[in-house]
């Protein structure tokens, strides 16, 4: 039983089969297939279930609009779920599965749901499950999960690479049917630079799917050589199997080209998909128009179909989903479909249309039954069609055998990226749709059946005028084209929404199961407005978002509150025009390619001494150097934190942001950007400084070093240098942009080593060139310079220190990084140098009492930090006014200070809150600890933290509350200067 | 009409003609003793509390459009009390109380589900953030866990432990945090303050305040001068737009935040799961959809759409955090205006006017403060007193420097 | 959104980095009569119209530069950009 319903003729490479696989079952098809074609080809009908209720059902359309036959295609990790048999591109070796059905397609156990069907009305999970009150998460909703979803994911990450593009045009033209083609031509002739995008893999849109001459020519061949003529013009891009998804601001679109798709697996180093930006001056949607369904008691058959799709079934893919045949309609339109598949020898048993005046001299294009004024009421058998019931105009009833009805209920304008930007369709009654509106997205025109013109020759035409139109907006020379002669029929339609005989449910939104009597409930209950309907019984969010059912709902609602339907309105159409791949969002950023990674000058040289790495923001920095025989994280810290102490450690600080400040009013610019005062800071001097937000809040904090009169060198913190540098931007342009300064950021241009400990200044002496006084006389703390290290290397030295060591913190044009780095280490061999990373820093600066990101969280002002005094009342200064509301600055508020651990040993966990012992901990806390420490210096854990009036309560014993891990501990309170107070070592 | 699953058998058995509107559709009265502008999640919330806890007649809603068209129709449904400052987290635990007694209140099922929301944790320090985060929560009366990497890969094996750039190193598990069917929320607090007595009347907008010695009157309308006793405006999207009409600047910048739904899968999510080194956080509705969202687009918008930056950067978030949603497909997007406020905090505060009160100011995170919010809003609006858990709200709190800032960027709403 | 640079020409908004309302130009002087009100009232209250808005953009990925952007907030249609700087010289010029 081999392709049993493959008729003659279409646009297949009959001379390869290809093998596929639909639930495990072997079946054949061609070169041109889809896999909807094929099944049906191969007289399978039946290829999936309803949403809600489990309804068998079949393929519905023969484009992106499909609600019915959708499948998880492929297997393993490529599995892919809710995919459109109507979309997808048959290849050899293709394996499909049905899905939303246990344990089988034509068996499918929650098919009894369809019984219960006058119970699960619309919105009844509204009114129960509300007894008894725990049910609902652990019995009910439990159950209503596992029956939720169509498709599954494989749960395995997605093997296929994606990618992203960027486009720039001077015409978008999206859809490649009459309109599109006649467009394109016009606009590539005239010399315009033009994208085409068509979703479907092969171009011409209807032309392939209709029995008619262009020009004397076979409209498919026809739309072939304009194919072919188009990509001959180098100003024409031809995008197939590329849909436009979206219409976004000022000419930008998305579009979504499948590369690998239509193959089992993209070749090598091949991404799956293409996201591309398009940048198109001007644009033109000729996206056609999808048919609309009739609805009818049991219009959900497996076999009833849109006529439309039955005849582009028979004509482009040489396909009849049965031998007997019937069509319902309300438009001369379905008469094609009976023409067609009568000419290819199928048995058309009747066409039903629905208008009275459509008789045989009227309407019929060949020799079959006509039933004119009739409808169809019924339609019989359960996995697969097997007759329908009409009744006729002179009122008796009569079933006509067939295994598949063509339903034609008229044409709706794709209008969808019209409204993108929140435009709204207008009501047409010649062709009882909505057509795009006034408001269009910019540079955007609408010709074809877009437009709601629906003969060839009109949408040829509207191609030809919409393209000019557009390069004449853009002052671009226009050379009118002859129109191609093409079929010019007059478009006759009698709305017919639903039949009204009959007790049955009448099928709208074939996925989501939403029926008529599903929205005369919603009337009922009062759920009117377009939104209140949609979101009450689903109608419209599946994954066709309405294209097959949005318009028959409306027209039901529209019935019954009397208003018509361009009163009723309807819902947002949003992007994505079709729905689209997470991984084609994404691109190419996923993995370890999620974000760049920033790497230090002396990366590799710590990966060469085994450093363990920790991400700070975008960077990578050693956070400790593990040496031999140390098997915890700690003893290696407390090592490296030791050696600073009692010798030299080096540790790269690169990251820190480091912004050039230049010009005459350098000094007086910084004085407005920091706290404290700046304009007075000798040349050849560093200053710590505190800059705040203009609401008081502490922004961030580092060192300025004068170089010169005219020059200083501003140092950040890591995850401060991007903010802090579009903040003094601001300052600069927006403020004082009388000032003579210039801002620079020199982040990535200087690599840049802190070297501390008691022997810092003997290893620097080593590398720094004669003639360089480093002495503590001459070069001494906050002390910097611009000096030659290693003969002649330029450098810069900054005597400061993060540690409380005696310390320095050298620079070097970032290329000399590594070598700098080796160099230290080899000259320090002596005093052993030992590199330290980003803990034992952490650990140094706790230690001292600095305060860091931590602490500087943006919610901690000056005061609280300690350094209230340093803001400046005897100057102007960012931030300083506001920094003086009480809530800033009460005394009642928290200080930072020091904890120490009162045993000692515990960890005092960051995070933690702090009350008094004598309170309750329970409530709002009185602080909380920022940042923990082991110091192997004092031999005991110690933290920063801020506690309400801290100034006040040194020496008070509090309650560490970490409910969290389960802990109560208590802490000393002390200044947050755990070493050095007097900063004798940072003098030495 | 009482809802219950006896019902819904004895309706089917009897061909469903016995269901009645939800809410009344009347045409408004002359004078009220209370108005409420705006029929969205928190102005429908407060018109049930004032009705029914509050005992107060003769209210009024006013919605220019459909009720619940607002961001309580349009947003990614998540409930929690997981807020670090004493300003906040108390008025969310409210709330989520509120929230879980919700259906019985209302006699409408919401789906208020508990199933748990997990903050990824990735470097040190944010643990230490979320320790203190998770530690004010117990202490304020909400729940909190602090899991491991292993624990995070036992409760989501999905995730991307092995190729990650940021690696999981933890989670703050606040296990009473979920979603609710948001849409529910609206006509279920519609259907119950209409059942009080509550007029909702919709497609009424709101034109102009008529304040006279300080005054408010009564408010114009699109349908006609409504005299009013007292006034609330709880207008998410448009605070900017409605108080400007009384003459007052607020704290407040409006943006547009987008979210996202994929087509229906089964089930693979168990919670909400937000991602620590990226913008993106996802749930899994009961319908099988991935609903996940990301950061604001960042600019002024009233336009309720947004652009592709925006959503790439989501996606790029989620791919890192779960490779294996690769080939789940956006199914739609689409876009709420939040009006932002200066601290992240919202106000619900009297005006300069008396008679006049304001709630609004939410931000993004709105939703889950609807009950709490409602409660808070009738508790003032009846008895000119704040709310125990809403005392922070105040309008003047930027002038007296107690900005409720959990985020800590200050006065830059695009960041909050 | 495409920003029409006045140095650089059109420029994908993905550039910039938003600050918000223009009206942070007009910094309020540091002793003036009532400064913790003035302060207050520029960074805090905004006008925040569903309509024209100029704001603040920086071409952070660009040229550095801190443009007023007027913008329509309704439709995101870009009616001007200037230099902000520009616009802030000429305040100082007009005060």
């Amino acid at each position: 039983m081999s392709q049993i319903n493959r008729l003659s003729g279409g646009q297949l490479d009959r001379s390869r089969p290809l093998t596929f696989t639909f639930d495990g079952r072997s079946y054949t098809g061609h070169p041109g297939d889809t896999l909807a074609s094929a099944l049906l080809a191969n007289g399978v009908r039946l290829m999936g279930r309803s949403f809600k209720y489990h309804r068998p059902r079949g393929v519905v359309s023969a484009g992106s609009e499909e609600p019915n036959a959708l499948v998880e295609l492929r297997t393993g990790a490529r599995q892919e779920p809710n995919t459109r048999a109507t979309v997808a591109e048959l290849y050899d070796g293709l394996s499909a599965q049905s899905q939303n059905r246990w344990p089988s397609l034509a068996f499918d156990a929650l098919g009894v749901n369809d019984l219960f069907s006058n119970v699960l009305t619309a919105g009844f999970y509204y009114k129960t499950f509300m007894w008894p009150r725990a049910f609902w998460e652990k019995f009910y909703e439990p159950i209503i999960r596992r029956a939720a979803g169509l498709g599954s994911l494989s749960m395995e990450a997605d093997p296929d690479a994606y990618d992203k593009g960027f486009l720039h045009c001077d015409l978008l033209v999206i859809g490649a049917g009459p309109a599109g083609l006649a467009a394109a031509l016009t606009a590539g002739r005239n010399g315009a630079q033009v994208i085409l995008a068509d979703e479907d893999f092969t171009l011409g849109g209807r032309l392939n799917a209709e029995v008619e001459e262009i020009d004397g020519t076979p409209a498919h061949l026809w739309a072939a050589t304009a194919v072919a003529e188009l990509q001959t013009l180098p100003n024409v891009r031809l995008m197939h199997r590329t849909t436009v998804l979206g219409a976004f601001d000022h000419g930008t679109y998305a579009a979504l080209e499948r590369n690998a798709d239509h193959v089992a697996a993209p070749a090598p180093d091949m991404p799956r998909q293409t996201l591309w930006r398009i940048y198109a001056r001007q644009s033109l949607l000729c996206a056609g128009a999808t048919e609309r369904m009739i609805a009818f008691q049991n219009n959900d058959r497996p076999g009833v179909m849109m006529a439309g799709a039955m005849r582009a079934y028979a004509n482009r893919w040489a396909v009849t989903a049965g031998q007997q045949v019937a069509v319902f309609t309300n438009t001369d339109n379905g008469h094609r479909t009976a023409r067609d598949l009568a000419a290819l020898g199928v048995d058309v048993v009747g066409v039903i249309d629905s208008r009275p005046s459509a008789t045989a001299t009227s309407a019929a294009l060949g020799d079959y039954p006509l039933f004119a004024g009739a409808q169809v009421v019924d339609a019989k058998g359960k996995l697969g069609l097997t007759g329908v019931t009409i009744r006729r105009a002179d009122g008796s009833t009569r079933t006509l055998p067939c295994q598949a009805l063509g339903v034609s209920g008229g044409w709706n304008p794709n209008v969808s990226l019209t409204c993108h930007q929140r435009g709204r369709p207008v009501w047409n009654d010649q062709i009882a749709s909505f057509v795009p509106g006034a408001q269009l997205p910019q540079g955007m025109r609408v010709a074809g059946a877009a437009a709601g013109l629906f003969s060839t020759a009109e949408a040829l035409q509207s191609g030809i005028d919409a393209a000019r139109a557009a390069l004449e907006a853009l002052d671009l020379k226009t050379t009118a084209l002859p129109c191609p002669r093409a079929e010019d029929g007059a478009y006759d339609i009698a709305p017919l929404w639903y039949v009204a005989e009959g007790k049955g449910r009448k099928w709208l939104d074939f996925q989501n199961d939403v029926t008529v009597k599903d929205v005369k409930l919603a009337h009922q209950e009062g759920f009117r407005s377009v939104e209140h309907l949609k979101r009450y019984t689903t109608l419209g969010m599946a994954t066709d978002q309405g294209k097959t059912s949005n318009l028959g709902g409306l027209a039901v609602m529209a019935e019954a509150t009397g208003q018509s339907i361009a009163e009723t309105g309807t819902t947002m159409f949003r992007p994505p025009y079709t729905p689209v791949a997470m991984g084609a969002l994404a691109g190419r950023a996923a993995g370890k390619d999620f974000k760049p990674t920033r790497l230090t000058p002396s990366h590799h040289w710590a990966e060469e001494q085994g450093a363990v790495f920790v991400e700070a923001g975008l960077w990578l920095r050693a956070q400790y150097f593990p040496r031999q025989g140390e098997t915890h994280w700690r003893q290696t810290v407390d090592r490296e934190a030791l050696a600073v102490r009692r010798s030299v450690g080096v540790c790269d600080v690169t990251t820190l942001g480091k912004i050039d400040v230049q010009g005459k009013d350098a000094a007086a610019f910084l004085n407005l950007v920091y706290a404290n005062g700046f304009a007075k800071l000798p040349v050849g001097k560093c200053r710590y400084g505190v800059m705040l937000r203009e609401d008081g809040i502490a922004m961030d904090d580092g060192t300025a070093a004068r170089l010169a009169e005219d020059h200083f060198v501003v140092t950040t913190t890591t995850a401060n240098a991007g903010p802090v540098y579009r903040h003094m931007e601001f300052v600069r342009q927006c403020l004082v942009p009388e000032m003579d300064v210039q801002l620079i950021s020199t982040t990535d241009a200087w690599a840049q080593y802190a070297v501390a400990g008691p022997n810092a200044r003997k290893l620097l002496q080593k590398l720094v060139d004669p003639g360089h006084d480093i002495s503590n006389e001459a070069f001494p703390f906050m002390g910097c310079g611009e000096i030659t290290i290693c003969g002649g290397l330029r450098a810069r030295l900054f005597r400061i220190s993060f540690s409380g060591e005696l310390a320095y913190e050298i620079a070097v044009p970032t290329r000399y990084g590594d070598a700098l780095m080796r160099e230290l280490m080899t000259e320090g061999a002596e005093f052993d140098v030992t590199p330290y990373g980003t803990e034992a820093l952490g650990v140094l600066r706790i230690e001292k009492g600095h305060a860091t990101a931590n602490e500087l969280n943006g919610q901690t002002s000056a005061d609280h930090l300690g350094m209230g005094r340093m803001v400046s009342t005897k100057k102007d200064s960012i931030g300083a006014v506001l920094s003086r509301r009480d809530g800033l600055n009460a005394p009642e508020g928290v200080r930072l200070m020091g904890f120490e651990a009162l045993d000692g040993e515990t960890t005092l966990p960051a995070g933690s809150h702090l009350f008094a012992t004598t309170a309750t901990a329970q409530g709002a806390s009185e602080g909380w600890l920022s940042s923990a420490a082991y110091s192997p210096h004092l031999g005991k854990s110690i933290a920063l933290g801020f506690l309400e009036r801290g100034q006040d309560r040194l020496g008070e014993v509090v309650t560490v509350a970490n409910p969290l891990q389960g802990q109560s501990l208590k802490a000393r309170v002390v200044s947050p200067h755990f070493i050095d107070p007097e900063g004798e070592r940072l003098r030495a | 009409m009482r809802y219950s699953a006896l019902r819904i058998a004895k309706e089917a058995l009897t061909g469903h003609k016995g269901w009645t509107p939800v809410w009344r559709d009347p045409d408004p009265q002359p004078v009220y003793d209370y108005i409420i502008i705006g029929g969205g999640g928190h102005g429908l919330a407060t018109a049930h509390y004032l009705s029914k806890v509050y005992g107060k007649a003769r209210i009024a809603v006013l919605e220019k459009g459909w009720i619940g068209g607002g961001n309580v129709g349009r947003n990614t449904t998540i409930i929690r009390s997981n807020y670090l400052l004493p300003g906040n987290e108390p008025f969310y635990e409210f709330s989520l109380k509120l929230w879980e007694g919700l259906e019985q209140d209302l006699n409408y099922n919401a789906m208020v589900s508990q199933r748990g929301i997990m903050n990824l944790i990735h470097t040190d320090s944010q643990r230490d953030a979320y320790r203190r985060r998770g530690n004010a929560m117990i202490l304020q009366g909400s729940d909190a866990e602090l899991l491991d990497a292993e624990q995070v890969r036992k409760e989501a094996p999905f995730l991307n432990f092995d190729n990650a750039r940021f690696p999981i190193k933890g989670a703050l598990v606040h296990r009473r945090g979920g979603t609710v069917r948001h849409d529910a929320v609206a006509w279920g607090y519609a259907r119950s303050a209409d059942s009080h007595g509550v007029d909702i009347i919709q497609n009424c907008e709101v034109t102009g305040f008529n304040i006279a010695q300080g005054r408010i009157k009564g408010v114009e309308t699109s349908r006609g001068y409504i005299g009013a006793t007292k006034v609330g405006v709880a207008v998410a999207g448009n605070s900017s737009k409605v108080m400007a009409m009384a003459g007052m600047r607020l704290p407040i910048e409006s943006h547009v935040l987008q979210a996202f739904v994929s087509e229906g899968l089964k089930p693979v999510i168990p919670g909400v799961i937000t991602f620590g080194a990226g913008h993106f956080y996802v749930s899994q509705s009961d319908k099988g959809g991935l609903v996940f969202g990301g950061d604001i687009d960042g600019y002024n918008s009233y336009a309720q759409r947004g652009n592709l930056p925006v959503v790439e950067d989501v996606a790029e978030g989620g791919m890192a955090l779960m490779p294996m949603i690769g080939r789940a497909r956006l199914l739609r997007m689409w876009g709420g205006i939040m009006d932002m406020s200066m601290d992240g905090s919202p106000f619900i505060d009297r005006t300069a006017v008396d008679g006049l009160y304001f709630n609004g100011g939410w931000c993004y995170g709105g939703f889950k403060a609807t009950p709490a919010s409602g409660y808070a809003f009738a508790h003032l609006l009846a008895t000119d007193q704040p709310h125990d858990t809403a005392t922070a709200y105040r309008l003047d709190r930027t002038l007296t420097g107690r900005m409720i800032d959990e985020k800590g960027v200050g006065a830059q709403p695009n960041l909050h | 959104m495409i920003i029409p640079h006045p140095l650089l020409g059109p420029r994908d908004a993905q550039e910039f980095t938003y600050l918000g309302d223009a009206g942070l130009i007009n910094r309020p002087y540091w002793l003036s009569e009532d400064a913790a009100r003035a302060f207050h009232d520029y960074l805090y209250l905004r006008d925040n119209p569903a309509g024209q808005h100029r704001e603040l953009w920086f071409h952070e990925q660009g040229d550095r530069s801190w443009l007023v952007v007027t913008r329509d907030t309704t439709t995101h249609e870009i009616l001007k950009v200037e230099l902000a700087r520009d616009v802030a010289l000429a305040r100082r010029g007009a005060a």
